[in-house]
């Protein structure tokens, strides 16, 4: 029972993170049809430079804050420069470009960084909170990133639903033609999905580096499981992909926990393949938003 | 002509990749009038209202706006220029709701009491709107979402107003509304429209003039009137 | 008749092949060697993108299967090299075909993802069974010279006689299958799916094919890697490798033989170039290392964006009759680019 409660609780920490790369990866689907694959490496880069702001200032909040902003900036630059000459070419194109800036950014890193893993710090502290006697399995740090992403995600939802630019945002997902024919620059608007791509993948990468040390892989196992919590949550669906998120964390969760934790990416493929093999479309995908 | 015209086309050129679909099409339009575009199935109809919205980019030729030309120009600023296309079945985004969609139309206009305001006179026009604003527009009939595009895109306060088949698809009482409602933007707000049509009886009806288009050129232009009492036009490409 | 052709000019190039390799210095016989390994993966691939239009980042794993099942079997059974490299072929092309099941029917980005976290996830059971697998050190698998040789003779060009061997056998028969009914159908359902269904084609079958050929291609070159390099361990079986195939298909030209070729001459000898140029301008040895991956990041942008033909296409285009390139209908822009109205399909 005490094993449980650990394996739940810290399945939903990690699975928030989970969550946050899937909102980044379906926040660009919707608008553009492309599935970012270059978005952990642009979480990589935004961590190392927010690794370099925390050495030489000493703060990690600027770090954190620095982080963000280089997310959605590199979003945005990466979408005008890189992602805009792809639209309107072959299906394959955008996915082999986007494959090439992840390798592109990982060997950037690499060059500007070096391979060594590096410590990166936490944002509370990571010793396991307690209730009495009770171990949860979760730290300060852990709750931080749970209230970090949800309030992040709580946010996008209340720019989507809310404001005019939230209007462009979800016009442009669903019906890019006549959203422009009614004067709305949508070129702009995927830019801004992208920058807020770029600020999700970028929150994400500070909330899981300090436990998987940072590298220039080091997103590469992060990215492909927030991949399939967004294929969960059928790829479409903002909230989809959250709960998709937390879902798969708790699934790694008790898999890792029980059956030991070395195959826990394997365990991944296994949920990936078997979500694909039973609903294609993902779990959560709402018919209206998909008119294949 | 004695006045200069709210829409004038010249000598226009389009297609698709390679295949050409417009070849040399041109159409004068005074301010305030309703022009019938009539053609068969294929005749390249939705083609030149997608030319005109800067969707299909011309290959030549000139398109006019109250004498500037938009050929070539992003379909963003030619919307932004006044030209509002209601484009050919569901223009409805079926997942916002009713007001969202109204909302959407105005984004390109600024201030946000110009866009209220713009709300507010959509509502009295169309109180049928006005009592179903917060449904999703996927849950309106197929009238309801034909007034709540152009509702929508009068929401943008165009001066020119293209509209592609507005009665596809409707139960006749309701194209009666709908051509009723065209007229009536034209007569109130002083519109220019161009009305892309297959059911040529109704729309030479509330039309000053026609033309009809076969195979991508214009084959007759003239007064509504005369249009429709030409029974051999009528006959050979109008099919009443 | 087009596989004796395809033979014929097979043993011709082998001629070559033997005669260069005499003349070359035996660092250059082992690159030979690691050419032959690499474009039997590429091959594989480029067959897959280009000719089925599914794609693939995670051919490094099928590398993996195909270099771990080969060093297994030399190691424990001893068997001779022939089987050894077929048993590498033949265990790929088996996870090809569960892969594939599930693959097909996967589109784009679900296929390409679920293609990428196979490349993640594979080399961490090695780590789990290290007492099969060896965990991190890995396995070391070593070939003898055969003794008719002399016990002078470079075993680096025995390598390369023997890698050489393989990939042009591997080569003599993707090229038939290209020409092949089943060539023909691939690009049918590469160009459009509906139109190939309606045609009577078995769309899904076609495809876990495509799948099955390129899995056993990349386990062949993991096979032919394994023995070349001398060792099969996780670290060698990163994503990097499978997005490195993917730059040399791309590179190359997608869909093409040749292609795999210069593709596969590049992914060798570029990378310890680079290296070298980045350590000569002062870089420590960890960064220089990664200036050939940042290579290919450039090389999969530029050539997608600007020469998505590939070095054949351009070489035909120079040299070869005027024929379009098979591969123009993936770049080809539809018909009516960004003007086109498109709802989010
Ligand atoms: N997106 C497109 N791509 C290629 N050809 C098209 C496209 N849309 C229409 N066409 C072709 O252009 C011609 C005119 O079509 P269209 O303008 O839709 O005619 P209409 O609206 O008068 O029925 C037709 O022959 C049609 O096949
Ligand atoms: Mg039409």
């Amino acid at each position: 029972m005490q094993e449980f409660l650990e394996f739940t609780l810290g399945g939903i920490a990690v699975g928030m993170i989970y969550a946050a790369i899937a909102l980044s990866l379906v926040l660009i689907w919707r608008g553009t049809r492309v599935l970012n694959y270059s978005q952990g490496g642009m979480a990589m880069f935004t961590t190392y430079v927010a690794w370099v702001v925390i050495r030489d200032t000493g703060s990690y909040w600027a770090g954190f804050a620095v982080a963000l902003a280089a997310g959605l900036v590199l979003g945005a630059l990466l979408e005008v420069t890189v992602v805009r000459p792809t639209m309107g070419k072959g299906p394959l194109n955008s996915v082999i470009v986007t494959i090439g800036l992840l390798i592109l950014l990982e060997g950037v890193a690499g060059i500007i960084y070096g391979g060594q893993y590096r410590s990166f710090p936490p944002s509370f502290s990571i010793k396991g909170l307690k209730v009495g006697s009770v171990a949860l399995g979760i730290s300060a740090s852990d709750l931080f990133t749970a209230a970090a992403v949800l309030a992040a995600a709580l946010a996008l939802f209340l720019v989507f639903e809310y404001t005019s630019v939230g209007l462009r945002l979800r016009a442009t997902a669903f019906a890019p033609g006549v959203t422009r024919l009614l004067g709305v620059r949508i070129g702009r608007v995927l830019t801004l999905g992208w920058a807020l791509a770029g600020l999700f993948g970028a929150l994400a990468g500070v909330l899981v580096t300090p436990s998987t040390f940072l590298y220039p892989n080091s997103m590469d196992s992060i990215f492909v499981l927030g991949f399939t919590a967004a294929v969960i949550g059928g790829l479409d669906s903002p909230v989809g992909g959250v709960i998709g998120g937390v879902l798969l964390g708790v699934v790694l969760s008790y898999a890792g926990g029980y059956l030991g934790s070395n195959l826990v990416l394997v365990y991944g493929l296994a949920a990936l393949a078997l979500v694909l093999m039973i609903r294609p479309s993902g779990l959560f995908s709402s018919t209206a938003s998909r008119r294949v | 002509m004695a006045e200069a015209a709210a829409l004038a086309i010249e000598d226009v050129h389009a297609g698709y990749g390679g295949v050409p679909v417009l070849n040399g099409v041109s159409i004068s339009a005074r301010p305030g009038t309703i022009t019938a575009v009539l053609g068969a199935n294929g005749a390249g109809k939705t083609t030149l209202l997608r030319t005109i919205s800067g969707l299909v980019r011309p290959r030549q030729g000139r398109i006019l706006v109250d004498g500037a030309n938009l050929a070539r120009r992003h379909p963003e600023d030619i919307a932004r220029a006044g030209v509002a296309h209601v484009p050919e079945g569901q223009g409805v985004i079926t997942e916002l709701t009713v007001e969202e969609n109204l909302r959407l139309g105005a984004l390109c206009r600024r201030g946000g009491s110009v866009r209220s305001a713009a709300l507010s006179d959509a509502y009295q026009r169309f109180p049928l709107l006005a009592e179903r604003k917060r449904r999703h527009a996927g849950l309106l009939s197929g009238g309801e979402r034909q007034i709540l595009v152009i509702a929508r895109a009068l929401m943008a306060a165009p001066r020119v107003l293209l509209l592609d088949e507005p009665s596809l698809g409707l139960a006749p009482r309701m194209v009666a509304q709908v051509m009723d409602l065209v007229r009536t933007l034209r007569d109130e707000v002083g519109l220019t429209v161009l009305l892309v049509e297959q059911n040529a009886r109704s729309a030479l009806a509330i039309a000053d003039c026609g033309m009809v288009l076969n195979l991508g050129t214009v084959v007759a232009a003239d007064d509504a009137a005369v249009l429709a009492s030409d029974v051999a036009l009528r006959r050979h490409y109008l099919g009443f | 008749m087009t596989l004796a052709r395809h033979v014929g000019a097979a043993l011709v190039v082998a001629v070559i092949l033997v005669l260069v390799s005499i003349q070359l210095s035996s660092y250059r016989d082992y690159q030979m060697a690691e050419v032959a390994a690499y474009v039997v993966a590429v091959a594989g691939l480029t067959v897959l993108i280009g000719l089925s239009g599914q794609i693939s980042i995670g051919n490094g794993a099928f590398m993996a299967i195909g270099g771990y099942a080969s060093a297994l079997v030399l190691i424990h059974l001893g068997w001779p090299l022939e089987a050894v490299f077929a048993v590498g072929a033949v265990v790929a092309a088996l996870a090809g075909a569960v892969f594939g099941v599930a693959a097909a029917r996967l589109r784009g980005p679900y296929l390409a993802g679920a293609t990428l976290m196979l490349a993640v996830a594979l080399p961490t059971i090695a780590n789990q069974f290290p007492k099969q697998f060896g965990g991190d050190q890995g396995l070391s698998v070593s070939i003898s010279t055969p003794a008719f040789l002399g016990a002078t003779f470079p075993p680096t060009r025995w390598l390369a006689w023997v890698t050489c061997a393989a990939a042009l056998i591997a080569l003599i028969l993707l090229a038939n299958l290209g020409r092949s009914r089943v060539g023909r159908s691939w690009r049918a359902v590469r160009d459009d799916e509906v139109a190939a269904a309606l045609a009577g084609l078995n769309v899904a079958r076609l495809q876990i094919l495509a799948f099955v050929v390129s899995a056993a291609c990349a386990g062949l070159g993991g096979a032919l890697l394994a023995v070349v390099t001398g060792i099969v361990a996780p670290g060698a079986y990163t994503l990097t490798l499978s997005i490195a195939l993917l730059t040399a298909a791309v590179l190359g030209g997608l869909g093409t033989l040749p292609g795999a070729l210069w593709g596969s001459l590049v992914l060798v000898l570029v990378p310890t170039y680079l290296t070298n140029v980045g350590a000569s301008h002062g870089l420590s040895s960890a960064a220089s290392s990664s200036v050939p991956i940042a290579a290919y990041g450039v090389i999969l942008i530029i050539v997608m964006l600007a020469f998505p033909a590939g070095i054949q296409g351009g070489l035909r285009r120079f040299f070869g009759p005027a024929t379009a390139t098979p591969l123009t209908a993936l770049f080809r822009r539809t018909p009516v680019s960004e003007h086109q109205e498109e709802g989010p399909s």
